[in-house]
C-alpha cells in the first residue's frame, strides 16, 4: 500500500523538534517518515503541513524525503510481548524476534466513567510509609515526587516486585543507562521477567522520542488488562523528562507558554496519561505507578503541581537526618483512595492509628523548631522527639517490609512506651481493645 | 438550508473551516470524519473562515473534510428522566452507551422517549401564562416534576387546552397555548434551552435570608453559606478539597443536588454512583442518588466539553429552580474549566492575560456565578441555586487569575490550608482567612437568632476571636519560648486549639462525627464557649496543656458519640469534673 503514497522532497521550514512542507490529504496525528526518521503530524493550515519529529531534526535537509504512513502510532499486542525489552518505537532492543499480534492504536480513547468500578483491592508493598500511611488500591496513579538523589528508582522496583500483580509494564523515559540495566538486572533476579514488558528511552536517545513512551507502554497495559482480564501494574519514569520533551514541541510550534515554561495544555496531556488507571468490570485493573523528579523539593513547579491534581495522591521521599534513613514523608504522602481499604480490607483501627502517629510526629517536628530556635523542651516535647526517632526508623523508613497488621502493632507499641492514651486521641472503643499497656 | 463548510486547519481540537453560508457565534456543527460525525461550536468567525472547537478527539481528520453547520446552540434536554442521571458535558447519557471505551461521535439521548408519565394538569384552558409557569406535573421519583411553559416562550399566553391526567410519554402534546396573535403552540414534556444562557423565568431575585445546612460545623457555624449563595473553596492538590466537596454533596440541606465533575479524576465519580445508591440523605431519609445528577467531563474527556459541563450543569439547575426546589450545583474545579480556556485562546493565538489565560476570564467566571441565587417564581413561590465551586489553584498559590477572580465573584471563601492538611486537621479550612459575606446580612442574621438561638452571631464572633487571640499568641509563645511568655499567654493558645480540636476540626470518614446537625452544633459551641469564658489560674503553662489536652481529648470523644446517648453524657460529665477541679 505504502508503495502508491506520494512522497514530498521540498521543507518549508525546520526547527529543532518539527518540519513543515505543503502536503495534500494528511490526517491529523498521522504518522510519516523523514528521511528514514519517524515524524507525526500535530498541525496543518491549509496545504502547509507541520510534522514533529521524534528523534530530532539534525542532519535533514530541505529536499528529505517524506512520506506519510495514513496511520496514528500503533503497537502490535499479544501475548508474545511479556519478558521483553522495547524501544519507544515499539521495536525490540533485547535482541529477539519482532513481537506478532494484533495492531493497536496507542493513545487510544477513554473508558467511560460510569463502566468503571470503584478500587477496592489494597497493594501491599511492606513498606509502612505506604502501607500504613499512604495505602495504595489497585486501579490507582500515583507519583514518587523525589528529588534527583533519592532512590526512588529502586524503591519502585521493591514495590512492583512485591506487589500482587499479573503484568507490570515499565516505561522507561530518559532513563540513564545504569538505571535501566538495574531494572533489568532486579526483574531477572527475582524471576519475574516473564510477568514484565518494558519500554525504554534512555538518556542517551533523543528526548522528544519520549513522547511515544507512555502511549505505547499504556496500549500494551490496555492488552492485558482488558483482553485478558489480568492485574497489570505499570511504571513510568521520569514523567518530569516526559514533560520537558513537551515544552520542547510546543516551544518549537511557537505556542505561548504558561507557567514555568510549560505548554498551557500540559494538565490535559498529563490526565491523558494518568486517567488511564481504571478498575474494570470485569476484573482487569491498571494500576500507575510514577516517577516526578523535583527540583530541590519544590513541589509547586508546574510539573509536579498539575501532576498533584490528577493523581490519586504521591508519594514523597526524603532522607531523614534524625534517624539517617530514607522515608516516605509523612506530611506531604497522601493516597487518596486509602480509604477504600483501610478498615475494610485492613484492621478496624488502620486509620486512627494512622491519624495519631502522624500528628504525634508533627508535634515532634514542632518541638523539633522549638529546639533549634534555643527554647526549653516540655517533658511532651521530649516524649515526642524520642516517639519521632522511633516511628521513623520503625515505620517511615523505606526499608521497612512487614505486614499491616504488624505496622499497626508496632504503632501501638509506641503510643504505649511514649504517651498516655489521652494523648494520641484515638476513639476509646479502639483504645480499650488495643493499647498496649 | 444548513450552512456547508470544509476543513482547512487543524491544531489539536481547534479546527479552521472556510464556510459557504452564514454562521453564528457558538453554533454547532459536525464535521464528517468517514461517516463519524464530530461535534463542534463555533467560537470566532474572520471573514468566511470559522475557528470551531471540537468536543472529540480530531485524530485522523483532514483538510477538506465536510463540515455542516446545525443552525442552534448547544441546548440541554429538560424533562422528567434528569434526576439520578449520569450525563457527560454534554449531556450524553453515559449509562447507555455501549461498551467499556467511549466511541467517538456517539450521542446518546439524555431523556427517555419510551418511558410513560403520570400526567396531572395544573392549569386550566384560559389561564394567562408566562414561560416557566406550571401547566401540569409528572411524579419524578419522589419528586413532583412540573411541567413548565417553555422558557424560550416570549410574552404572555392563553392556555387553550391542557392533556386530561392519563399517561403520556415526554414528546406527547400535553398543553396548547395560544399567544398574542391567536397562534397556537403545542407545548410537551420536554423543552430544550440553550446552556450559556441564564433562565430568568421568575419574578424577582431577593437576597438570600436562610443558610443552608451542610453538617459541617466549620461552614455552618463560622462561615455559613446562604441558600441560593456562591462560595468557593481553594487549595493545592491533597488539602482535603474533594472531601469537603463530598460532605457538603452528600449532608447538604437541598432537594436536588448537581455534581460538575470538570476536568477531575474519572475515580472520584465512580465513588458517587458507587455508593449514593446506598447512602441515605440525612434530611429526608431517601438514598442520595436519588436526588442527584451527575455530569461528568473527567481530566481525559475533551477538554473542549469541560466548560458545557458546567453550563449543563448549571442549566438543570436553573430548571428545577423554575418548579420551586432548592438545587446545589458542585462544580469540582472552575480551575479546569478556565485552562480549557486558556488553551483555546492559545490555539487561536490571541494576546494573553495573566498567566497565559483569556483577558476576559474574569468577566466569565463572575457571569457564570451570577446565575446562582434564590428567586420567588410568578405564582409566588420560590426556589434556589446555591453554587459552590472548587479552585485548583497552580502551586497551591492565592494569588492567581483563577482564585483572583472568584473571589471578586463568590460570597464565601473557603480557604484550604497546606499546613493545616499536613498537621491532618481536618476539614482544612483556615478558620482566620475564611470567611462568609452571609454573616453580615441582616436578613440571615436574623433568621440565625430565630431558628439556632438569641445571641447566635455574637457568639460565632466570639468564638472565631479565641481562634484569632490564640494563633496571634502561637506566634508570640513560638518567638519568645514556652517561658518567655505569661501563662496568660499558653491559656490563650490553648483556648483556641480547644476550639480548633473540639470544633472546627470534623471526621469526614465517621459515621457520627461527619454529620452534625445545627441543633449539635449549638450545643457544643455553648459548651465550648463556657470553657473558654472561664478564667484559669494555672501554676505554669505545662500544667495549662495538661487541663486543656484533657479537655480537647473528652470533647472529642463527644464528637464521636450519638447525640445525648448515655457514652455522650458521660464524657460531657468528665468535662464538667475536669472544670469543677480547675
Amino acid at each position: 500500500m505504502k508503495v502508491y503514497q506520494k512522497t514530498y522532497t521540498k521543507l518549508q521550514a525546520i526547527t529543532k523538534a518539527t518540519i513543515s512542507l505543503d502536503a495534500q490529504g494528511v490526517a491529523n496525528e498521522e504518522l510519516a517518515s523523514v528521511n528514514g526518521k519517524l515524524a507525526q503530524v500535530v498541525k496543518t493550515n491549509g496545504s502547509r503541513v507541520t510534522l514533529q519529529v521524534f528523534s530530532g531534526t539534525e542532519g535533514i535537509p530541505t529536499d528529505a524525503e517524506v512520506s506519510f504512513f495514513g496511520a496514528p502510532p500503533t503497537l502490535k499486542v499479544s501475548e508474545q510481548l511479556a519478558g521483553r525489552f522495547f524501544n519507544a518505537y515499539g521495536k525490540p532492543i533485547d535482541g529477539g524476534p519482532e513481537v506478532e499480534g494484533e495492531v493497536r492504536e496507542a493513545g487510544g480513547p477513554s473508558v467511560n466513567p460510569y463502566k468503571r468500578r470503584q478500587p477496592s483491592e489494597l497493594i501491599p508493598t511492606g513498606i509502612a510509609g505506604i502501607d500504613l500511611n499512604n495505602t495504595l488500591v489497585s486501579g490507582q496513579k500515583i507519583p514518587f515526587f523525589a528529588d534527583s538523589d533519592q532512590p526512588y528508582n529502586q524503591v519502585m522496583a521493591n514495590v512492583a516486585l512485591r506487589a500482587d500483580v499479573d503484568k507490570i509494564i515499565l516505561g522507561g523515559m530518559g532513563l540513564s543507562n545504569d538505571d535501566y540495566l538495574y531494572f533489568r538486572h532486579a526483574f531477572e533476579s527475582a524471576g519475574a521477567l516473564d510477568r514484565i514488558v518494558s519500554f525504554v528511552n534512555t538518556t542517551e536517545e533523543p528526548p522528544v522520542e519520549r513522547l511515544l513512551i507512555p502511549d505505547i507502554a499504556l496500549t500494551a497495559a490496555e492488552y492485558f488488562a482488558v483482553d485478558k482480564n489480568e492485574k497489570v501494574l505499570v511504571l513510568l519514569t521520569d514523567m518530569t523528562l516526559y514533560a520537558d520533551a513537551l515544552s520542547i514541541v510546543s516551544n518549537r510550534m511557537d505556542q505561548i507558554p504558561s507557567k514555568d515554561s510549560m505548554p498551557g495544555s500540559l494538565y490535559s496531556d498529563l490526565a491523558k496519561i494518568y486517567e488511564k488507571a481504571v478498575q474494570l468490570p470485569s476484573g482487569g485493573s491498571i494500576t500507575i505507578i510514577a516517577v516526578t523528579t523535583l527540583n530541590d523539593g519544590d513541589i509547586t513547579h508546574a510539573i509536579p503541581d498539575n501532576t498533584g491534581y490528577i493523581t490519586e495522591g504521591q508519594l514523597f521521599l526524603r532522607a531523614d537526618s534524625d534517624s539517617g534513613c530514607v522515608i516516605v514523608d509523612p506530611f506531604r504522602s497522601l493516597s487518596r483512595l486509602k480509604q477504600l481499604v483501610q478498615g475494610k480490607k485492613t484492621r478496624e483501627d488502620h486509620s486512627q492509628v494512622m491519624n495519631a502517629g502522624v500528628r504525634l510526629y508533627a508535634d515532634a517536628q514542632n518541638a523539633k523548631t522549638k529546639m533549634q530556635n534555643g527554647f526549653d523542651l516540655s517533658d511532651y516535647d521530649l516524649r515526642c522527639l524520642d516517639y519521632a526517632k522511633d516511628y521513623a526508623r520503625e515505620l517511615l523508613s523505606i526499608d521497612v517490609n512487614i505486614s499491616v497488621d504488624e505496622m499497626l502493632d508496632t504503632a501501638w507499641r509506641l503510643f504505649a512506651r511514649y504517651f498516655s492514651p489521652a494523648e494520641t486521641g484515638i476513639k476509646q472503643t479502639l483504645i480499650d481493645k488495643y493499647w498496649k499497656a | 438550508m444548513a450552512t456547508k463548510g470544509k476543513v482547512t486547519g487543524i491544531v489539536s481540537n481547534l479546527v479552521t473551516v472556510q464556510t459557504f453560508g452564514p454562521v453564528g457565534e457558538n453554533e454547532l456543527c459536525h464535521i464528517n470524519l468517514g461517516g463519524t460525525q464530530l461535534l463542534a461550536e463555533v467560537i470566532k468567525v474572520t471573514g468566511d473562515k470559522a475557528s470551531v472547537q471540537v468536543f472529540e478527539s480530531t485524530r485522523g481528520l483532514r483538510n477538506g473534510n465536510e463540515v455542516t453547520f446545525l443552525g442552534r446552540m448547544l441546548e440541554a434536554s429538560l424533562g422528567p428522566g434528569l434526576l439520578s442521571g449520569v450525563y457527560d458535558g454534554l449531556q450524553n447519557d453515559l449509562t447507555t452507551m455501549e461498551g467499556v471505551f467511549l466511541k467517538r461521535g456517539e450521542y446518546t439521548d439524555p431523556l427517555d422517549h419510551e418511558k410513560l408519565w403520570e400526567f396531572k394538569p395544573l392549569a386550566a384552558p384560559g389561564d394567562k401564562v408566562k414561560a416557566g409557569d406550571w401547566l401540569g406535573e409528572v411524579q419524578e421519583g419522589w419528586l413532583p416534576h412540573k411541567i413548565m411553559v417553555p422558557f424560550k416562550f416570549e410574552g404572555e399566553y392563553t392556555v387553550k387546552s391542557v392533556a386530561a391526567p392519563g399517561l403520556y410519554t415526554i414528546d406527547t402534546t400535553v398543553a396548547v397555548l395560544k399567544d398574542a396573535d391567536g397562534v397556537s403552540h403545542k407545548v410537551s414534556m420536554i423543552q430544550k434551552w440553550p446552556v450559556k444562557v441564564a433562565v430568568r423565568c421568575y419574578d424577582n431575585k431577593p437576597r438570600p435570608g436562610k443558610i443552608m445546612e451542610t453538617g459541617v460545623r466549620i461552614i455552618d457555624t463560622f462561615n455559613p453559606i446562604a441558600e441560593g449563595g456562591t462560595g468557593f473553596i481553594p487549595g493545592p492538590f491533597g488539602c482535603g478539597k474533594t472531601v469537603l466537596q463530598h460532605a457538603i454533596a452528600k449532608q447538604g440541606e437541598a432537594d436536588i443536588v448537581v455534581m460538575a465533575a470538570c476536568g477531575e479524576r474519572a475515580n472520584e465519580v465512580v465513588e458517587i454512583f458507587t455508593e449514593y445508591p446506598e447512602l441515605v440523605d440525612p434530611h429526608t431519609g431517601r438514598k442520595l442518588m436519588e436526588r442527584t445528577v451527575i455530569i461528568c467531563n473527567t481530566s481525559n474527556m475533551p477538554v473542549a466539553a469541560r466548560e458545557a459541563s458546567v453550563y449543563t450543569a448549571m442549566t438543570i439547575c436553573e430548571y428545577y429552580r423554575a418548579m420551586g426546589y432548592r438545587c446545589l450545583l458542585l462544580a469540582d474545579s472552575t480551575s479546569r474549566w478556565a485552562q480549557a480556556l486558556r488553551e483555546m485562546s492559545n490555539r487561536m493565538e490571541e494576546l494573553p492575560g495573566q498567566d497565559a489565560f483569556p483577558v476576559d476570564l474574569s468577566a466569565i467566571i463572575s457571569n457564570f456565578y451570577a446565575r446562582a441565587g434564590q428567586v420567588v417564581l410568578n405564582n409566588g413561590q420560590t426556589g434556589a441555586v446555591t453554587f459552590i465551586g472548587t479552585v485548583s489553584p497552580a502551586g497551591g498559590n492565592l494569588k492567581e487569575p483563577v482564585t483572583e477572580s472568584t473571589k471578586k465573584a463568590a460570597r464565601c471563601f473557603y480557604a484550604l490550608e497546606q499546613n493545616r492538611a499536613d498537621q491532618k486537621r481536618y476539614p482544612a479550612v483556615n478558620p482566620v482567612e475564611s470567611y462568609s459575606k452571609y454573616l453580615d446580612y441582616p436578613e440571615i442574621q436574623a433568621t440565625l437568632e430565630e431558628t439556632v438561638e438569641r445571641g447566635w452571631i455574637e457568639k460565632v464572633l466570639r468564638a472565631k476571636n479565641y481562634v484569632r487571640r490564640g494563633k496571634e499568641m502561637a506566634d508570640q509563645i513560638n518567638i519568645l519560648g514556652d517561658d518567655g511568655v505569661p501563662v496568660s499567654y499558653h491559656e490563650s493558645f490553648w483556648k483556641s486549639e480547644l476550639i480548633d480540636f473540639a470544633f472546627l476540626q470534623q471526621d469526614a470518614f465517621d459515621a457520627v462525627d461527619s454529620v452534625c446537625p445545627m441543633e449539635r452544633q449549638k450545643y457544643m459551641l455553648n459548651l465550648i464557649l463556657d470553657i473558654c469564658d472561664g478564667s484559669f489560674e494555672f501554676e505554669d503553662y505545662e500544667k495549662c496543656r495538661e487541663f486543656f489536652k484533657n479537655l480537647i481529648n473528652y470533647l472529642r470523644q463527644m464528637n464521636y458519640c450519638e447525640f445525648g446517648s448515655e457514652r455522650f453524657l458521660s464524657y460531657r460529665e468528665s468535662v464538667d469534673s475536669s472544670l469543677r477541679s480547675e
